[in-house]
């Protein structure tokens, strides 16, 4: 089996950030803002290179079932929504992804997964929503059972 | 001591409205009208994890107990998940959590129904969840179902994945051909598991038997057989596209059936839509040199076989064994996801000598005194509560019948979770009697001789398991019996 890991993200098994952090100064903070379910804005700070998930996780963030994967590309529950012009910046998505995104439930064409944006200077003071539910919509609806 | 509290000194009797002082005094006396709220659950997999999860999160005095049939955690994340997906088992360490929380036991090795009645646990708890999954499956109701060489996907998979009552399984793989009924991501796992080079499964926690089994297996060729079309085809993206890219392998689809399916594309949502394409694109491409390269070199081959439904296994002339597999052709009635599959008559058999129904699990009643809906195979209830009983709650599988992947089944036990937890705040759960919990059910157990397993005992056998598979490149090594377990759990 392939790994699932996408180079630039994720997190590895034994819980840290596969990145190197760049080194700690105040001002190399990326600032994230997430909206969470409720519509409260909730603000974070990582440090580039984290993904969006390890911003969650290490600021402890409360959202309910988020990166039950762990960021490995196996489910969809770190499902965020963006605007559009931060959405333009957080580069390519891959196949890989796409797959997993796609599950999403209230998926939207400014869709992502958490596990795989990694915080940059250029992404500072971006916003994250978290969408309504984790659902992953691999249920078969068998009517004709 | 005035005010509506209650604040009780040694020997003071007072009566409360309503209450009386003796349950009072029990509970402390802070909050007269609750005690410590006492919930358990029944079954161990993810339904019952996460509903465990959320009642500790949002309510900060419940204690919850969550019994579990075999001496082993995790339900289906154990026995179900394909060894090959390691990454979906992630979540084990979410659920190791929750069970470490102060307030949560697990008691393994209690078989409730057998062990310890419904009703004895509605009586030692303020409320009963019930998440016992879905331990049986949908037959096909076809004659020669029963012939050595059909399995059901669950038992298929359960022997592959180490579930003790399969262990006996010894399916024969002693044939070119497999047929796979269904088309759903269990049927892909199956598909994939056949046809794996060795040299990628011996590095999983597939059972060593198993493993043996493939390395003498003599199967080549996988069909996956539905009884719609490929625009209905129930898998998804992920698994397609790693039966795809199985190396060794090369598909072989006809391309009649995909007659109609790129002028339908353009109407699709995009999950269906990437899906399709990628159907489209391995079914009628023409191959680039380096994939005709690799096609020759391939020398196993899969791929689906669309409106077709089984309408009999066939036997050898003994009548024991499986030869092959009369499939009956059908044609499809309206398009989309509500397309139904109608029969035309026409027949078509199919040499075979294993016959694997991936056609849905099943879940059954625990209790005659729980509701249960049989033709749906599911408890009634609404929102997680179970219709025309009290105290009694439900999540799952066995809440919503047996589809969805791990998420799926959170958010269903999340919402049982959150009914629960308005019913105790509401009241409408009634928490004013004092509920002992373990305390009552252990002694009962001890009584029948039932010695339950903690979660540390089960820390010990995860252990073993990890350390066998270390000696053999393998994250871990299964112990396949539940004596073994339990031996393991004792030491």
């Amino acid at each position: 089996m392939l790994s699932r890991r996408e180079v630039g993200g994720g997190r590895s098994s034994l819980g840290f950030s596969l990145i190197p952090s760049f080194p700690q100064g105040s001002n190399n903070k990326v600032t994230v803002h997430f909206i969470n379910r409720d519509g409260d804005k909730i603000t974070a700070k990582g440090a580039p290179g984290d993904t969006l998930l390890d911003v969650v996780l290490n600021e402890d963030l409360d959202f309910d079932g988020f990166g039950a994967c762990e960021g490995t590309l196996a489910c969809s529950t770190c499902h965020l929504i963006f605007e559009d012009e931060v959405f333009k910046k957080l580069g390519p998505v891959t196949d890989e992804e796409m797959d997993m995104l796609d599950l999403a439930y209230g998926l939207t064409d400014t869709s992502r997964l958490g596990c795989q944006i990694c915080l940059s200077k250029s992404l500072d003071g971006m916003v994250a929503r978290v969408p309504e539910s984790v659902t992953d919509i691999r249920q078969s609806k068998d009517e004709s059972a | 001591m005035g005010g509506h509290g209650v604040l009780l000194l040694p020997g003071l009797r007072r009566w409360t409205p309503g209450r009386s002082a003796w349950m009072s005094r029990l509970c402390g006396g802070v909050r007269f009208s609750s005690c410590t709220p006492k919930v358990c659950i029944v079954g161990s997999g993810p339904a019952g994890f996460y509903t465990a999860q959320h009642l500790l999160k949002t309510h900060q005095n419940v204690h919850v107990d969550i019994y579990e049939r075999l001496p082993v955690p995790f339900g289906l994340v154990r026995f179900g998940v394909a060894p090959d997906h390691p990454e979906v088992k992630n979540v084990i360490n979410t659920f190791t959590q929750t069970a470490k929380h102060s307030r949560c036991r697990f008691y393994g090795n209690v078989n409730v129904g057998k062990d310890v009645s419904v009703g004895e646990l509605k009586q030692a708890y303020h409320a009963v969840v019930l998440s016992y999954g879905a331990e049986g499956n949908r037959s096909m109701g076809v004659p020669g179902e029963g012939l050595a060489g059909v399995y059901s996907a669950k038992d298929f998979v359960g022997w592959y994945n180490g579930h003790p009552s399969c262990r006996e399984l010894n399916p024969d793989l002693n044939c070119e051909t497999a047929v796979i009924l269904g088309q759903g991501n269990v049927a892909l796992d199956v598909a994939r598991v056949l046809l794996s080079p060795i040299d990628i499964l011996k590095k999983t926690d597939i059972t060593q038997p198993a493993l043996e089994a493939l390395v003498r297996s003599q199967i080549r060729r996988v069909l996956i057989v539905g009884r719609r079309g490929p625009v209905q085809v129930a898998c998804t993206i992920k698994e397609l596209r790693e039966m795809v890219n199985l190396p060794g392998t090369k598909s072989e689809m006809v391309e009649a059936d995909f007659d109609g399916v790129t002028e339908a594309l353009k109407d699709l949502p995009r999950p269906r839509k990437r899906l399709t394409e990628l159907l489209l694109k391995t079914a009628l491409d023409t191959p680039g040199d380096k994939e005709q390269q690799r096609r020759h070199q391939a020398s196993r081959t899969w791929g689906f076989r669309f409106f077709r439904s089984p309408s009999e296994v066939l036997a050898d002339a003994d009548g024991n064994k499986t030869v092959g597999i009369r499939l009956a052709v059908t044609r499809l009635e309206g398009s989309g996801e509500g397309a139904r599959a109608v029969l035309t008559g026409e027949v078509e058999d199919v040499t075979c000598g294993l016959v694997i129904s991936s056609i849905g699990y099943k879940s059954h009643p625990i209790d005659p005194s729980v509701p249960f809906d049989t033709r749906r195979a599911v408890i009634p209830n609404t929102m997680g509560r179970v219709k025309q009983a009290t105290g009694l709650y439900c999540s799952g599988w066995l809440k919503t019948g047996p589809t969805g992947v791990i998420a799926t089944t959170m958010n269903n036990s999340f919402d049982t979770a959150r009914s629960l937890v308005e019913d105790m705040e509401s009241e409408a759960l009634d928490l004013s009697s004092v509920k002992t919990g373990s305390e009552v059910i252990s002694a009962l157990l001890e009584e029948r001789g039932v010695k339950s397993v903690s979660f540390s005992d089960w820390e010990k056998i995860d252990s073993v398991e990890m350390s066998r598979g270390e000696a053999s490149g393998k994250p871990r090594e299964k112990i396949l019996t539940v004596e073994e377990m339990i031996q393991v759990a004792r030491t």
